[in-house]
């Protein structure tokens, strides 16, 4: 990628103007016009992304409850007051059990809406829209939706209506803290609100595969179905597997908000790791400190995933993409 | 470019007839309703009474209560207008700063020929990393020794600089016709003004695709809002729907009228600028 960075402007034009004004593209100093353009953007950078994530590690060694200027220094101790305590670990298992849940079921029902609607003909943008418009809608309202109408605990709610229908008891989806059934409420709300965002990616892919490839498989005698989609459309579509599954991985990092509206956090069960930060910095408690510890970790473990994302994706796009 | 191609579409329309046809259309019908469910739900609940919603008997159709909107922005507990118009707000003005600063700034590392370009641009880069989301109790931690707390600068202003935005934009302009600038250049024009006069007229559907999704995200961001807004005046169109659920008392069908009224701008925007929506999804990849 560092190929073709900013010289653009700047090579030599056509002849006649090479002459007239040498090596310059447009009007004006380059140096002075850089700033010009990119300084907004980094006087912001810096205040509102720099200077917090450089004082949030200050204070982490601060004891720092209720003040953002503390003058306790602790050493570790807020770090080893988070790792010690159950809640934060906990959280991290939340996470991970979410994830083995959402990545690969996300994965497997967008690609199979992308070969679907990849293969309609008639009423196909009509399709497209219906599987896509869930991502309008916040993870607040389908929270809501959810908790109170299809999930509901009681009697009326749409699932125990329906499990009601072949002689089933009434289940109390999101209250039980035992597994699995919060789980259900959990995955199936992500999986109805982003399936259509990465089938959409998952399309784009699917039309970028060549189609000569499908014809001299026809030609050498694969059978369509199963066999051209297991040696053709799943080896091309690899750089988009991995960057959806990555890409996955890091919302389930951040899940907050559904979580929050549907299990609440005054559960003991399904915390995940923000809204321990949540609680440990905005809570009753509001131990900047800890949450600051807490920020950190969080921060240096999604690090390492990104940099594993760097490698696979260059820092962005894949090439298949265009 | 269209779809796969229609050599290979005969063969299987052949090979598989209208029944393989018909089965493909079930599929994705029965699929579609899956999808459609909760946006029945909400509407129906909506328009429903409490007893309608909680009855025993599972009714498919309201009995339409209109006054179930005027009752919502009526309601004493919740501000719910105040809110809306608090979502619009920094829905809006999120989305032109995000433009403005980013755009700026992607143009000025993708074509300005200053030599430390390059470093500015790594610096940038490496805020990718860590999502915004992760970092939100240092944020806090800043905006609140600002005073910024319930406040309309507070909402707005720190998610504004967005790492992966200028990213795209930078990614874009690489892409830009270096053609084109080259007549701003025979005009006289300096970068500023090829900039307003050229470049961006001839990029509008790319800021209509980043401001989409802008939108969409801010206009659905819960964490900030509910860290900054600790006044019901303060408090977006998320984090009233929120504090409802939450309420001891509920009003199912205010509950549902608000979800429903939520939605409705996102459900506008999906309609009108889907086009631009999903091609700068596929352009971009990502966002959020």
């Amino acid at each position: 990628m560092s190929t073709t960075t900013t010289r653009g402007v700047a090579q030599p034009a056509p002849a006649k103007a090479s002459q007239a004004r040498p090596r310059r593209g447009l009007r004006g100093n380059a140096t002075f016009n850089f700033w010009l353009f990119t300084g907004p953007f980094l006087i912001g950078l810096a205040i509102f992304v720099f200077v917090p994530i450089v004082w949030s590690i200050w204070l982490s060694f601060f004891d720092a409850r209720y003040t953002v200027t503390p003058s306790h220094f602790i050493g570790f101790d807020n770090y080893k007051q988070i790792l010690t305590n159950s809640e934060f670990p906990d959280s991290l298992v939340t996470f991970t059990v979410f994830a083995a849940f959402i990545v690969p079921t996300t994965w497997a029902l967008s690609l199979g809406l992308a070969l679907l609607v990849n293969r309609l003909r008639f009423m196909r943008a009509f399709f497209r829209s219906v599987f896509f418009l869930p991502t309008a809608v916040s993870y607040v309202a389908a929270a809501l939706i959810w908790k109170m109408s299809i999930f509901s605990g009681v009697r009326f709610g749409l699932a125990n209506t329906v499990i009601g229908w072949f002689g089933a008891d009434t289940v109390a989806w999101v209250s039980n803290p035992t597994p699995p059934w919060y789980w259900l409420v959990i995955v199936t709300l992500r999986l109805w609100i982003q399936s259509g965002f990465y089938m959409i990616l998952f399309l784009a892919a699917l039309q970028n595969i060549p189609t000569e490839l499908y014809e001299a498989a026809a030609i050498d005698g694969a059978k369509k179905g199963w066999q051209t989609f297991r040696y053709i459309t799943l080896p091309q579509l690899r750089a988009t597997s991995t960057a959806v599954v990555l890409l996955l991985l890091i919302a389930a990092y951040q899940a907050f908000d559904e979580f929050f509206n549907l299990i609440g956090q005054k559960a003991t069960w399904a915390q995940t790791p923000l809204m321990v930060l949540y609680k440990s910095a905005l809570g009753t408690s509001q131990d900047y400190g800890a949450g600051s510890a807490g920020a950190v970790v969080l921060s240096v473990l999604i690090c390492l995933v990104t940099l594993v994302q760097g490698k696979f994706m260059g820092f962005g796009r894949g090439d298949e993409s265009k | 470019m269209t779809t796969t191609a229609p050599q290979i579409g005969k063969q299987r329309k052949k090979g598989r007839g209208v029944l393989g046809n018909t089965g493909l259309y079930i599929a994705v019908g029965v699929a579609a309703l899956l999808f459609l469910i909760p946006f029945y739900l909400i509407v129906r609940n909506a328009l429903s009474t409490d007893l309608e919603i909680t009855g025993e008997n599972w009714k498919v159709l309201p009995s339409f209560q209109w006054g179930n909107i005027s009752e919502l922005f009526d309601d004493p507990t919740v501000d719910f207008g105040r809110s809306m118009i608090n979502s619009l707000l920094v829905a809006v003005l999120t989305t032109f700063g995000t433009l403005l600063v980013c755009s700026l700034a992607g143009y000025g590392l993708a074509r300005i020929p200053y030599k430390h370009a390059n470093k500015v641009f790594y610096a940038v880069l490496a805020t990718l990393m860590v999502p915004t989301a992760v970092t939100f109790v240092p944020s806090f931690v800043l905006v609140s020794s600002l005073g910024w707390v319930d406040t309309y600068r507070g909402l707005i202003i720190p998610g504004l600089f967005s790492g992966f935005t200028c990213f795209l934009f930078r990614q874009y302009f690489l892409g830009f016709p270096k053609e084109l600038e080259e007549a701003a250049r025979v005009d006289g024009l300096g970068y500023w003004g090829a900039y307003w006069r050229i470049v961006v007229p001839n990029s509008l559907n790319f800021f209509a695709a980043i401001a989409t999704i802008t939108f969409i995200s801010a206009w659905n961001s819960f964490l900030w809002p509910l860290v900054i807004g600790q006044d019901p005046s303060s408090w977006t169109v998320q984090i009233a729907l929120s504090t409802f659920m939450t309420n001891q008392t509920v009003n199912f069908h205010l509950i549902f009228m608000a979800t429903a009224i939520s939605i409705l701008p996102l459900i506008f925007v999906f309609l009108f600028l889907q086009r631009w929506l999903v091609q700068g999804i596929a352009q971009t990849g990502i966002k959020g």
